[in-house]
């Protein structure tokens, strides 16, 4: 079977990669293209830490098959620091301590970040709702709720 | 397997008339879970994404063509389709998350033919009616008729569907889709129901179809229910009998999610409070 060729730009940069048919975007990130940010929890959609920002929409990795990213756009978990500048949303995760195991921070981190570049002031039931697909095994949820908001109120006042 | 990523219809068609085994995909949200279960081994898959029509929302005669390629959150953030048809698009807007609803299709949702699908009773509820493309060119199915049972479907081999049309509204329409899950969010409906309805001058019900999902094998159109509504006002004693006839209507089984002697309440009762909103939403006020 002939692997297909796949030209897509991740995180800005074109990047190219071979992968077979079946494999979804979440097997291409994580064992072909060295990017083991984002997760497998599930493998069918319903706890979204293998999140990423396919064409600007937030959509599970595990459930896109890797030959659909050709010419798209994709954003994941390693493009949003700059460099060792955490993003604004990282930097109040830690401070507020809005993770504890951490394997759903990465997806909790991408779909957050969609959210406020859509909707930068929402609501707390925003915030519960845009998130009620990624699920988190450790924390109860507030914190993290509460660290989202409070960047939000951060990002607002700065701009 | 293959995958192919055809730019036009007929190509489309071609490549599904070609191969039995081969599956449409658009979101993807259910076929690539049945894909890595194992459920499903398709010879090949047609992504319908790069199909340039199948991804608008059109305006047609008044009313809104659903290209099958269009994901719910698409639709959501269309202000015109949404007060047009707000009982459709909430009723993709209950398809799973944020992250599904950036890929979930209702064309998907409809041919995945599952009893419990949320944007299917709406869509029958508005009298949609499906573009069906295949090999010899395109036929037009009403909704309800493209389910059949369980995950089947009335499509013969090489036809997909190719968009779906939401007809004009009529004045003073009103529609509203309701479902019971135990959790808000991330489940998947005990009973489910959809109705679209309009009131004449006099402030009557001139017209009203109610469809009912996940009691039954497929989505129920209950004629009878909607009959019982046209000539009141809404007032409490019709949508009494509203509730008694959904009941009657429904033909659930009873499994993990719920009994069908509790499927048979509360679609009577989820058939009462959506022809409020509907009513509601008919008279011009916001609900
Ligand atoms: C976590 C999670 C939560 C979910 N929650 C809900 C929920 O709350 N309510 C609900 O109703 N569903 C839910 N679903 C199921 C699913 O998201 C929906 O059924 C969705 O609408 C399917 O659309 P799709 O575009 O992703 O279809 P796909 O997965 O692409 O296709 C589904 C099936 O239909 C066929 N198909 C697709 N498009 C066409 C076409 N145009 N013509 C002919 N055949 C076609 C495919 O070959 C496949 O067999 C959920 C799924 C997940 C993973």
């Amino acid at each position: 079977m002939s692997r297909i060729h796949v030209t897509t730009t991740i995180n800005g940069e074109e990047t190219d990669f071979l992968c077979e048919p079946q494999q979804t975007l979440l097997d291409v990130l994580r064992d072909d293209l060295d990017m083991t940010g984002s997760k497998e929890g599930c493998g069918s959609g319903d706890c979204g830490a293998c999140s990423v920002i396919l064409d600007g929409r937030l959509v599970c990795s595990c459930l896109v098959l890797a030959p659909e990213a050709e010419g798209r756009s994709v954003e994941t978990i390693e493009g949003m620091a700059e460099g060792d500048k955490l993003h604004p949303l990282q930097q109040k995760f830690l401070e507020m301590a809005a993770l504890q195991c951490g394997v759903c921070t990465p997806g909790i981190l991408v779909a957050a970040k969609n959210l406020l570049e859509r909707n930068p002031d929402p609501t707390e039931e925003e915030v519960r709702y845009w998130l009620a697909g990624n699920l988190c095994r450790c924390t109860g949820y507030d914190k993290i709720i509460r660290a989202v908001m409070e960047t939000a109120a951060d990002l607002r006042g700065a701009a | 397997m293959i995958f192919s990523s055809p730019e036009t219809i007929e190509e489309a068609a071609a490549l599904l008339a070609a191969d039995a085994e081969a599956r449409p995909l658009a979101g993807g949200t259910d076929l690539l879970v049945r894909l890595r279960a194992r459920q499903i081994a398709p010879s090949a898959i047609v992504d319908l994404k790069r199909i340039p029509e199948l991804r608008e929302i059109t305006e047609e005669s008044g009313g809104w063509r659903i290209g099958a390629a269009v994901p719910s959150a698409q639709m959501n953030e269309h202000a015109a389709l949404k007060s047009a048809w707000p009982g459709v698009c909430e009723g993709a807007d209950l398809i799973g998350s944020t992250q599904i609803q950036g890929r979930c299709t209702v064309a998907g949702n409809l041919c995945n033919a599952g009893p419990a699908a949320d944007s299917v009773p709406c869509l029958v509820a508005a009298g949609a009616v499906a573009r069906i493309a295949g090999p010899t060119g395109t036929r037009d199915l009403p909704v309800e008729d493209i389910p059949t049972g369980p995950g089947k479907t009335a499509l013969k081999p090489g036809e997909f569907v190719a968009s779906i049309l939401l007809p004009a509204p009529a004045a003073r329409q009103g529609s509203a889709y309701l479902r019971f899950t135990p959790r808000t969010e991330m489940d998947i409906a005990v009973a489910g129901v959809g109705i679209a309805l309009s009131l004449d001058g006099a402030g009557k019900i001139e017209t009203a179809r109610i469809a009912l999902g996940a009691v039954g094998p497929k989505v129920i159109v209950a004629d009878e229910a909607a009959q019982t509504l046209i000539g009141t006002t809404g007032d409490d004693a019709a949508l009494d009998a509203l509730s008694q006839d959904a009941s009657a209507a429904a033909t659930p089984i009873s499994d993990k999610r719920g009994t069908a002697e509790f499927r048979r309440e509360v679609i009577g009762v989820l058939a009462k409070r959506a022809a409020k909103i509907a009513l509601t939403r008919a008279k011009g006020d916001t609900a």
